[in-house]
């Protein structure tokens, strides 16, 4: 099967035709060159994105999210892979549930789906999950993590980096001390001590970072830092690094655009864990994301429904949508503002995290021989946010009448087209 | 102005206006019928998701005296303990028609919630929401500030008040602040370090860990209730410790200026943050607070709910 997209700018750099036979890049040729089914003038080509950080729900929280809505949603984005996060109900600690949640992934099409398998099981922190049985299992899990929990028993952690390390894993760590955000609510600063909501004090993530990068470093293993949220976060990362320490680290779009001065609203759809922070930490993050410090974007792609943010502050579930806005935010706040370029964002978004996953196929370079799995972004255009324009379950998304610049036009995985917009 | 959430809503000529009006309801008060027909026929609704028979009981009196119906709506633990949500109360509301809601929640913000969602029309009024506000507490200080330091009229301009204990979880600290500073009142915090809250620089008053200096010269002296549970969480090593460095004895309460006055909320801790001797003493404003306290919720409902009606 062939399919030719012209006139497709790959990475900003050149202006190309693509032909596609049977889900592989057979051909790059001069634009205008090759008859084409879809004209992608305006558009930037870029690898299909690779989301490490994706909440599918099922099994378990189907009202919210299944995973044939999640990656639908994920293909509308510009995704061609995600990594499901573990905590489902059941959680995802052992070789079954892992293989269910691929096999789930294969049947939707929409995108690959790689689960990410707990470190311990139940995701209650006293004893490491089944971790060999899901790396050998179908699924071919390689990252694992707790995430929505820290694994704060340092004991325990330390083991998990070391054992994973027999078939070359990495634990992909929420940090977050537990003890210094009991009942945290948001932020711990000016906004918190004014609305009288509990603070997530920034240090309750940097201790456990702290703590992770030497852990890392002591039993040389590969450590990712899941949602990092602070400027003193970026200096230890970056610090960690320049000791040549195995760890890499990833920034959410929301971090990268909201403050917690949103949550003046009182409104939940801005309650996320970690919480938003200040206008400095934002800054601090694009800046880290523009110099290599924080390695990749992931979403953290969290739907809840109604019921769960149309509550009280305090009683309503954190997190937020993600995946169909990810790179329209990526775009406004870091290519627009000239902080990186296209190639760049292939990096962050797509190569990188698909490196860190241990993932075949994705992240590859446009270039002929390579598997077609491709997303094309028109990057000029204006796109106000609505909430009912979404193949997610969900609804709570913050950035709900917001301005953005950037859309998906097209998605391709292994040749085949998962996401074609209208106006294409 | 159709809800009070925040004593931040109220700009200084709003403010007063609540006052003035307070002190002309007031004098009902003092009449053998202590009724006016201002409010016959609208409901109001005293809906409390926590305890309180203090404040609610000072809201239905003010209610009832300007003829208002009162219906009491306990709910407590409601939507936490996964009973009905607040949103299906307030539609619950809505369709029974209330006209103005009286809402006390555990929940920070809970007030700001209901008026904001779309969820019910009428007037409402935050009694305390979390560790957020309490606006009429506020404004029920202020007028008690008022009649003893100023005469009964205008503002606070000028006037020293020192607040004090719990200021971290304290929703009436929040509101004092907000509300005397608007006043054109001088307030300063006193609390252990434990208990301010991380951004208070940014709070538009002083703070001090220091409760004698502080008390110096000032004109008014706020006590808030310190809750024993906060000892747990190692706010402070004991009650015996908090109540040396920050209770409000004799001896403090005369570094009061000559007229200062001591004012609390309620419910006291006799002991722990106030002394006995202090609160039954000449400078305790404490019982004649919780009068004011019906005549300031009378002027609010008032004036959100009064003026349309009137106009009939």
């Amino acid at each position: 099967m062939k399919l030719v997209i012209g006139n497709a700018n790959i990475y900003g750099e050149k202006i190309v035709d693509i032909e596609i036979t049977d889900g592989v890049i057979t051909k790059i040729a001069d634009a205008n060159s090759l008859k084409a089914d879809v004209d992608a003038k305006g558009m930037i080509a870029i690898p299909g994105l690779v989301d490490l950080h994706t909440h599918l729900r099922e099994p378990g929280r189907e009202d919210s999210e299944t995973v044939s809505t999640g990656t639908a949603a994920a293909a509308r984005g510009g995704f061609t892979a995600v990594h499901a996060m573990a905590n489902t109900t059941p959680v995802a600690d052992n070789a079954g549930v892992v293989e269910q949640i691929y096999r789930l992934g294969q049947e939707s099409g929409f995108c690959d789906v790689f689960p990410i398998g707990a470190v311990t099981q139940g995701l209650e922190g006293t004893a490491l999950a089944e971790l060999g049985a899901m790396a050998d299992s179908k699924a071919r899990v390689r990252v694992f993590s707790d995430d929505g929990k820290c694994v704060h028993d340092p004991v325990l952690m330390r083991r998990a980096l070391e054992y994973v390390k027999a078939f070359d894993g990495c634990i992909a760590q929420h940090a977050q001390e537990p003890k210094l955000t009991v009942d945290a609510q948001m932020n711990e600063g000016e906004v918190s001590s004014v609305l009288g909501l509990r603070g997530w004090p920034k240090v309750a993530e940097e201790a456990i970072i702290a703590r992770d990068v030497l852990l890392a470093e002591h039993v040389g293993a590969r450590l990712h830092i899941c949602h990092l949220s602070t400027a003193g976060s970026v200096e230890i990362i970056r610090w960690a690094k320049s000791r040549g320490i195995n760890v890499t680290a990833e920034v959410t779009p929301h971090h990268l655009i909201l403050t917690d001065d949103s949550a003046r609203t009182y409104d939940p759809v801005y309650k996320v864990n970690p919480p938003l922070r200040t206008q400095e930490d934002v800054e601090a993050l694009r800046a880290a994301l523009a110099d290599g410090t924080i390695d990749i974007v992931a979403t953290d792609h969290a739907p809840h429904p109604s019921e769960d943010k149309e509550c009280e502050w305090s009683a309503a579930a954190f997190g937020m949508l993600g995946l169909e806005t990810a790179l329209p935010i990526v775009n406004t706040v870091m290519v627009s503002a000239g902080l990186i370029g296209w190639r760049d964002v292939a990096r962050v978004m797509s190569t990188k995290p698909a490196q860190i996953g241990r993932v075949a196929n994705h992240g590859q370079e446009i270039a002929e021989g390579q598997i077609a799995n491709l997303a094309f972004i028109d990057p000029d255009y204006e796109v106000t946010i609505d909430r009912n324009e979404t193949a997610s379950k969900s609804r709570n998304n913050p950035f709900h009448g917001m301005k953005l610049k950037g859309r998906v036009g097209l998605t391709v995985l292994r040749g085949k087209q998962t996401y074609k917009a209208e106006w294409l | 102005m159709k809800h009070l959430l925040s004593a931040a809503d109220l700009s200084k000529e709003s403010a007063i206006e609540i006052l003035d009006t307070a002190a002309e309801l007031a004098r009902i008060s003092d009449r053998p019928v202590k009724k006016l027909p201002t409010l016959r026929g609208r409901t109001i609704v005293n809906l409390f998701f926590e305890d309180s028979t203090r404040t609610r009981i000072s809201f239905e009196a003010a209610a009832k005296r300007l003829s208002a119906d009162v219906i009491n709506f306990s709910a407590k633990g409601s939507s936490i303990s996964k009973g009905e949500s607040l949103k299906d109360t307030a539609l619950t509301l809505e369709a029974m028609g209330a006209d103005g809601v009286v809402i006390r929640h555990h929940a920070s913000g809970a007030a700001h919630l209901l008026a904001n969602s779309g969820w019910i029309a009428s007037s409402v009024v935050n009694a305390g929401d979390g560790t957020h506000e309490h606006p009429t507490q506020a404004l029920l200080d202020a007028y008690t500030l008022r009649s003893h330091l100023k005469n009964g009229q205008g503002d606070l301009n000028g006037v020293k008040v020192v607040i004090v204990g719990d200021i971290l979880h304290s929703r009436v600290a929040r509101s004092n602040v907000l509300l005397l500073k608007t006043l054109g009142a001088h307030v300063t915090l006193v609390a252990p370090p434990t208990l301010l809250p991380v951004g208070i620089e940014n709070w538009p008053c002083e703070f001090s860990y220091d409760f004698d200096s502080a008390l110096k010269g000032a004109d008014a002296v706020m006590m808030l209730r310190v809750q024993n549970e906060r000892m747990n969480a190692a706010f402070f090593p004991s009650t015996q410790e908090y109540s040396r460095r920050y209770g409000l004895d004799s001896r403090r309460a005369d570094l009061l200026g000559k007229n200062g006055i001591v004012l609390h909320p309620g419910p006291m801790n006799r002991g722990l943050e106030i002394s006995s001797e202090v609160a039954d003493g000449a400078r305790s404003v404490i019982v004649e607070q919780v009068t004011n306290g019906v005549s300031v919720r009378m002027a609010v409902l008032y004036l959100l709910l009064g003026g349309e009606s009137s106009a009939e």
